[in-house]
């Protein structure tokens, strides 16, 4: 098994084992995707990806960060910024449901979420503030920026505006922000594996001086993550807002920075920098969100919410501790075999 | 005697997923002898050495300790019994003072406080017994790595070892350091510690050791009593083979012509505060450059300002004619100036990336992100380098954190000969490597200055240094003193003299 293979495997154990416990509590439908009155996909587990979909974006944007040995606490005052600026552009507007409005809106919000990234970055990058405090700042301000947005109030958007359709919409009977999250994760895939821009974060996150010394533009390169990250934030926030119909300075987004590090977490990339999966985050965001749902299922009130996030979170930990995984599997370690194996040859070539 | 043994290992074996790390190993140790485990890398020494201190557990074979079959679970356990390791990277708390770290986790206390003072005596008297003198108050890192191998060792020895283990204890030491800490070492032995002693520094396993295991590939080759191994036949011993790998490495100098034209590289009065005082360095066109000097005289700062990888606050610094300017590690590199640091570990590698990522990180960076190396192309140039440069396991997929250091050291030189540079600069290329390696890293410095690379090259062996360069910059001191040119002048006793004489001008 590569080790890729390898990290992915609790993650996905965790999800499968998730899912049979809805099925038992609430039968195959939990799985099998219905189809509603109005020909779009439903059912309790495409309403799961639904929802999650923000968490994902920003937690792809996270799971970048993280790479390069940084954080982002910032994403989710980010998400508000973002879900802030559309809203408000467009309730000022004479006519909510010109689709030239809602484009250019849209547009104003991701340009300036990917400054505020930028920025970020800058911060990390070069004037070397450490990235929990250049993000912190941004975190307690940001939520500030977007109630100066909206003027304090919660600007609502006509359902009538297309606008909505990014949280609401579906296009070939899947929603529209399945779409966005699938095409986010295979479009940083392809920019991470396809490009040397994978290997060389990984570098950077795995030994800053080493990389510099190598010649890589590290400073640069962070500066573009946490870019990416901001602007994932901001997407992530034009779907929560779309979905709602309204943007919340305070309420929007908030603590989702704190799922996003714990997605990237159980998906395998250490915090500690270095190798990143952006294929397990996807699987600890699922985790997370079918998590929510299956609280509900079996019957728990949803005051126990929290304290089965934590149990998970303490499950996956103790499953990708190599301490722990040898201390359990002791007892069922083969003994040492009598017959010596022929020593390992070296490799023919 | 022979069955006064302190501890008796016999048959060990310890595999590692697929690898057979140790096979049937026996080693033997007595009471206050000092005992060489000798090996290249890989042979199983460091194996050896976890077995015996309980990091790793064992599969086979029997360990004996004052004659009672024992089985350490930790390296805590062992300790308990008497078995305490001092490793190569000093393992202390540097913001701490001497004095706590000498006495962490057994500080004399006063009812639930630590009682400073008597701390301070009890560390005070523990320096004294080695016959060291330090401000136990002040910080450790306060004091050079040398003094804090020593706080180590004082630590150690506190413990009531009856068996210290000295893994590379004298690495990143200088020649005084070394003798003081083999001075601790007798003291010690007259004591009744029996010590394992682990070093790549013949010299030195000569000078101090009693006995000497050597292993090959995982198994023992024999135990001799040192006075009854000359040094080549240990050498043949741990190579596998009866010439010395160390054969004659042709110098490069007495072969090319040294053309007499511009200097690829022309430092004037480059330097750096606090770091190397302002010097002047001729590198021409395949020449090798050596930099000689003792510890902390300034021979790697010196290199680091024409690699870029610190900037110069004086001087300028001329490559192929032409003034730099905005000097660092990339712009360096687009010039043709590679630089392999000092310290492989922190400077060098990425740990986590593969053989293969770790060798063309510098041609990646070199070409951006966006153009990635075709994965053909890359799988060839890895392949390649892998077979010019012997790197094995030869796998490229393998993390290069698992690699041996010699093998390591190879991958950070196959890094920067994919760029093909017309400057290679090895600071310490042969630290902690195994002789092997080393003869390999030795011939290809001379192969590469004779296809008309310059080097220039970092060494604390003085007789390295010697055998490879062209000429010799004498360090003391952060201070270039001498450039050593003609044939006479390049042997050892020479510099040493060079070094000697420059401290009495000053």
């Amino acid at each position: 098994m590569s080790s890729y293979a390898k990290r992915l495997m609790w993650p996905v154990l965790i999800l499968l084992a998730l899912i049979v416990v809805n099925i038992i509590a609430t039968g195959v439908d939990f799985i099998i995707p219905s189809v509603n009155d109005d020909g779009r996909l439903g059912g309790a587990f495409v309403n799961i990806l639904r929802r999650s979909a923000p968490l994902l974006l920003i937690a792809l944007g996270m799971t970048l960060v993280i790479a390069t040995k940084g954080i982002d606490l910032s994403v989710g005052a980010v998400y508000a910024i973002g879900a802030a600026i559309a809203c408000q552009l467009i309730i000022d507007a004479p006519d909510q449901t010109a689709a030239g409005l809602v484009f250019t809106a849209i547009s104003l919000a991701l340009v300036v979420t990917a400054v505020i990234g930028a920025w970020n970055g800058v911060m990390v990058a070069y004037f070397g503030i450490q990235p929990i405090v250049a993000t912190l700042i941004l975190m307690i301000a940001g939520r500030g920026i977007a109630q100066l947005v909206t003027g304090g109030q919660i600007p609502k958007v006509q359902d009538s505006s297309p606008f909505t359709e990014l949280g609401r919409g579906a296009f070939l009977t899947i929603p529209i922000p399945i779409w966005i999250a699938a095409l986010a994760l295979t479009a940083l895939a392809l920019l991470t594996r396809k490009t040397a821009l994978g290997m060389l974060l990984e570098s950077v996150g795995g030994n800053p001086e080493a990389s510099r010394l190598a010649g890589i533009r590290s400073k640069g390169i962070t500066v573009l993550v946490y870019l990416v990250c901001g602007l994932c934030a901001g997407l992530a926030g034009l779907i929560g807002a779309a979905n709602l119909g309204s943007a919340d300075a305070n309420n929007g987004g908030l603590w989702i920075e704190l799922d996003a590090i714990l997605a990237v977490v159980i998906g395998g990339t250490a915090l500690v920098g270095g190798r990143f999966f952006l294929l397990g985050t996807a699987i600890g965001v699922a985790i997370i969100g079918t998590l929510e749902d299956t609280i509900i299922n079996v019957g728990l009130s949803s005051q126990w919410q929290f304290t089965a996030k934590a149990v998970v979170v303490f499950v996956v930990a103790l499953l990708q501790s190599p301490e722990f995984r040898a201390w359990i599997l002791k007892p069922f370690k083969r003994k040492p075999e009598t017959t010596a194996p022929a020593p390992v040859e070296e490799a023919a070539k | 005697m022979t069955d006064a043994a302190l501890v008796r290992m016999t048959g060990i074996v310890k595999d590692f997923t697929g690898v057979r790390a140790l096979d049937g190993v026996d080693f033997t140790l007595r009471p206050g002898e000092i005992h060489a485990v000798m090996g290249e890398n890989g042979a199983g020494k460091s194996t050896l050495i976890k077995v015996l201190t309980g990091v790793h557990g064992h599969d086979a074979g029997e360990i004996l300790l004052d004659g009672e079959p024992v089985r350490f679970s930790s390296p805590k356990a062992a300790q308990a019994a008497g078995i305490s390791t001092v490793y190569q990277e000093v393992n202390l708390t540097d913001n701490l003072s001497v004095a706590e770290n000498l006495l962490a986790g057994r500080e004399p206390r006063l009812g639930p406080f630590i009682n400073f003072r008597a701390m301070r005596r009890r560390a005070k008297a523990l320096l004294d017994d080695i016959g060291i003198d330090l401000n136990v108050a002040a910080p450790l890192s306060s004091y050079s790595i040398a003094m804090q191998q020593l706080v180590a060792i004082a630590r150690a020895v506190d413990i009531e070892a009856k068996v210290l283990i000295l893994d590379e204890p004298t690495s990143s030491l200088d020649r005084d350091e070394v003798e003081v800490l083999l001075g601790v070492m007798r003291r010690l032995a007259g004591n009744g510690t029996a010590m394992v002693f682990i070093s790549h520094f013949l010299d030195q396993v000569y000078e101090i050791s009693d006995r000497m295991t050597v292993l090959r590939n995982g198994r023992l080759v024999g135990e001799w009593a040192t006075e009854d191994l000359p040094q080549n036949e240990l050498i043949g011993h741990m190579l596998g083979r009866e010439a010395a790998a160390l054969e004659q490495i042709e110098r490069a100098a007495s072969q090319h012509q040294v053309e007499d034209e511009a200097p690829l590289v022309e430092a004037t009065g480059l330097g750096r505060k606090g770091s190397i005082a302002p010097y002047d360095l001729q590198i021409r066109r395949g020449e090798v450059v050596g930099l000689a000097g003792l510890l902390g005289s300034g021979r790697t700062e010196t290199a680091r300002l024409i690699a870029g990888a610190d900037r110069a606050d004086s001087g300028t610094l001329k490559f192929e004619g032409k003034k730099v300017g905005g000097h660092n590690p990339r712009t360096a590199a687009a010039r043709g100036i590679a630089f392999c640091p000092e310290n492989r570990k922190t400077e060098g590698l990425v740990g986590d990336l593969t053989v293969a990522e770790n060798m063309i990180l510098a041609m990646q960076a070199s070409r951006g992100w966006a153009r990635s190396i075709p994965i053909a192309r890359r799988d060839k140039l890895v392949a390649e380098f892998i077979e010019k440069l012997g790197i094995r396991p030869a796998d490229p997929d393998m993390p290069v954190k698992n690699l041996s250091g010699g093998n390591q050291q190879k991958v950070l030189l196959a890094r920067w000969m994919l760029i093909e540079p017309k400057l290679l600069i090895l600071d310490e290329p042969t630290r902690g490597i195994d002789v092997g390696a080393k003869a390999d890293i030795q011939r290809l410095v001379a192969e590469l200055s004779a296809e008309g690379m310059s080097v220039l090259f970092v060494s604390a062996e003085l007789d390295e240094v010697t055998r490879l360069s062209d000429r010799i910059a004498v360090l003391r001191d952060r201070e270039l003193i001498a450039v050593l040119e003609s044939e006479a002048d390049m042997t050892s006793e020479r510099i040493v003299d060079t070094i000697v004489a420059g401290g009495r001008e000053s």
